[in-house]
């Protein structure tokens, strides 16, 4: 299954994911992925980068279906993190 | 209240200022984010799954309208227009950024507030009685010991790194509004047989993934003593709380294994050594710290109860509110008036800017211009003149901030859950939703009566599951969220932890569970005035567990 590189920004600690050029995308489209292990061990060692260390926080390999809808992580906990709160923001 | 004092006011400069330097060091690389995280929890910063969130304390719950604007400012300014009140009586905002944090800082301490230790392995924010200084029940201010064990307790040099953290309650009245059995230590106000004010201290209670009631380590404890026996106890956990496992490491696994009787040994040799030095408090300190918290200018008024009752029966929505809603007061003519946040239209314990805004104004119009966060995650407004009661229901019902529901199935206690927690397994808020939604009706709301439900996306518990009269919680299986059940808990002075009914329910499931059981409650009940609590103490699990799962 495909994998993607998400994280937090340091700035303001957003959800990102690493693309194919290695700036960071809010838009999970948008993002790089990685169709075998090596390439997303690749992914991973890139997101590490002494350049990424004061851009982002804790970068991690999340699983990824493509569906009709859009890419999808397979684990809940990253699909309300790529999508955002499942409820609305009462301000 | 306490209001700062000029050392307060230099000190807050001063963290400001040193936070600022951290955030800049960190923003440029000076600062790895291994060496940062610390620093940044030490003042209430989390990261979460979406963003940085913010803890602000809110002590022992106690607010000015002054400081409800400024945190309403801040929810506008910096975050998403809105704020998350809390079962610890503090204030979270969801959406913050690191880069605004000095300046967001810097507004706080304009208000006389902070994050400092409400985050890592240190004393907490002491939380109390909501109804302090009023309740008709009280024995003495719960929340003049607050005051006095958060001034002892903030930045204690020896208390800084703990094995885990440490959350102290006081209740001054025997109606336990503050969970005091589900903390670290507990204390409990009452006046001894010659009439003498004293506590009752508990240790060692807590949620979590290994809930304990707290016991009694000591029944009678002298006011003058309460720093140096809380120092005592608090050093005792220092010394030998586990520091090799984090699910360990709380107090209330220490007096476990200790043993209650031996723990108190050792407590009292520590305590016979410090007893008699400065952290005795003589009365006229206690007297210092007593006078911020003198009552407000009362009139005299005569009672008006018959006059309310009367709006009631030609107003049916005020009737429920004010059965619901309201208690009784210490002085006559006066109410205590709960504003609750469980409206089916926002997450329990949320509330935009503007409702906080128009609050402030209206807690300066009927009520001395304060407030206070509840553990419930509702407020409340201690002093209003029972002859003002009527008005402000209208003006809370156009605010949103009317629904009779206190102490009622749908006032549910629920963590941020998976929708915000990095560490939740499961979602509580849409939970939460939608049994409000089944429950709207105000006369089924009413019917069910007095219980407690409170939801917790994961087994750390902070929505409080196991000491709900139902209990809520959320786990993961196979990436799919199930809902698991826990009945008969209880946090007030009867405190007891749920048990569990049997396998969990999906998402889609849940709330017919919780019908069921109510169903279940109402068969049961000797008559309406049974509670679901007395109804489960006296049945057992038997017809609840038939309900939700069949004969077999």
């Amino acid at each position: 299954m495909p994998h993607m590189v998400i994280a937090n920004t340091l700035k303001d600690g957003r959800v990102v994911f690493l693309s194919n050029d290695g700036s960071w995308t809010a838009a999970i489209a948008d993002g790089e992925l990685a169709q075998d292990e090596p390439a997303a061990s690749s992914l991973l060692a890139n997101s590490k980068s002494p350049a990424n260390i004061n851009i982002v926080i804790d970068p991690q390999l999340i699983e990824v279906n493509e569906t009709d809808h859009g890419r999808q992580p397979t684990a809940y906990r990253e699909y309300i993190r790529a999508y955002g709160p499942s409820v609305k923001n009462p301000g | 209240m306490y209001r700062y004092d000029e050392f307060d006011h230099t000190f807050m400069a001063e963290r400001v200022a040193q936070f600022s330097r951290q955030v800049a060091r960190r923003m440029s690389g000076e600062m790895t984010e291994e060496q940062f995280r610390p620093l940044r929890l030490m003042n209430g910063l989390y990261l979460q799954l979406h963003a940085y969130m913010l803890r602000v304390n809110v002590p022992y719950g106690s607010l000015s309208s002054t400081q409800l604007r400024g945190l309403a400012e801040i929810a506008r300014k910096y975050d998403r227009n809105y704020g998350h009140f809390t079962t610890r009586q503090n204030i979270q905002y969801n959406w913050v950024k690191l880069d605004e944090m000095p300046a967001l800082l810097g507004d706080l301490a304009k208000i006389e507030m902070h994050g400092i230790q409400s985050s890592g392995n240190c004393i907490r924010n002491t939380t109390s009685d909501q109804y302090a200084g009023a309740s008709a029940d009280e024995i003495e201010d719960p929340r003049v010991y607050c005051e006095i064990i958060r001034q002892w307790s903030t930045l204690h040099p020896e208390f800084s790194y703990l094995p885990r953290k440490f959350k102290i309650a006081v209740t001054g009245a025997p109606k336990d509004r503050a969970a005091v059995a589900l903390h670290d230590i507990g204390l409990r106000l009452y006046h001894n047989a010659e009439g003498k004010t004293g506590f009752e201290v508990l240790v060692g209670g807590g949620q979590g993934r290994t809930p304990v009631i707290a016991k009694t380590i000591r029944k009678w404890l002298e006011p003058e003593d309460m720093l140096s026996y809380l120092e005592a106890i608090v050093r005792v956990y220092n010394l030998w709380g586990r520091r090799d496992n984090k699910y360990k490491a709380r107090i209330k696994i220490l007096v476990n294994a200790t043993g209650i009787d031996e723990f108190r040994n050792q407590v009292d040799a520590e305590w016979d050594k410090i007893k008699d030095t400065k952290l005795q408090l003589d009365a006229e300190e206690i007297e210092r710290i007593r006078a911020y918290f003198a009552s407000p200018a009362y009139e005299t008024l005569p009672d008006y109860s018959a006059e309310l009752i009367a709006h009631g029966e030609q107003n049916s929505a005020f009737k429920a509110w004010l059965a619901s809603n309201t208690a009784a007061h210490k002085v006559t003519g006066y109410l205590i008036v709960n504003l609750s946040l469980k409206s089916p239209k926002q997450p329990p314990g949320d509330i935009t800017s503007e409702q906080m805004l128009a609050t402030a104004d209206l807690a300066d119009h009927y009520n001395f211009g304060e407030l206070r966060v509840n553990h419930r995650q509702n407020l409340t407004f201690t002093d209003v003149r029972q002859v003002d009661v009527y008005e402000l229901w209208q003006k809370l019902a156009a605010l949103d901030l009317a629904t009779p529901n206190i102490g009622k199935v749908s006032d549910i206690i629920a963590c941020p859950g998976l929708d915000y927690c990095a560490l939740a397994n499961a979602r509580s808020i849409p939970i939460a939703e939608r049994i409000q939604q089944r429950f709207e009706d105000i006369d089924r709301l009413h019917d069910v009566g007095e219980l407690s439900l409170n939801i917790s996306g994961c087994m750390n518990a902070c929505g409080h599951h196991h000491v709900g009269n139902i209990g809520i919680l959320g786990v993961e299986k196979k990436g799919q969220e199930y809902y698991q059940f826990t009945l008969g808990g209880s946090s007030t002075e009867d405190a007891a932890l749920g048990d569990r009914t049997g396998p969990g329910f999906s998402t889609d499931e849940v709330v017919n569970a919780v019908d069921r059981i109510l169903s279940t409650y109402i068969e049961q009940r000797d008559d309406v005035e049974e509670t679901f609590l007395e109804t489960y103490r006296r049945v057992g699990m038997a017809p609840f567990k038939e309900a939700l799962y069949g004969a077999n």
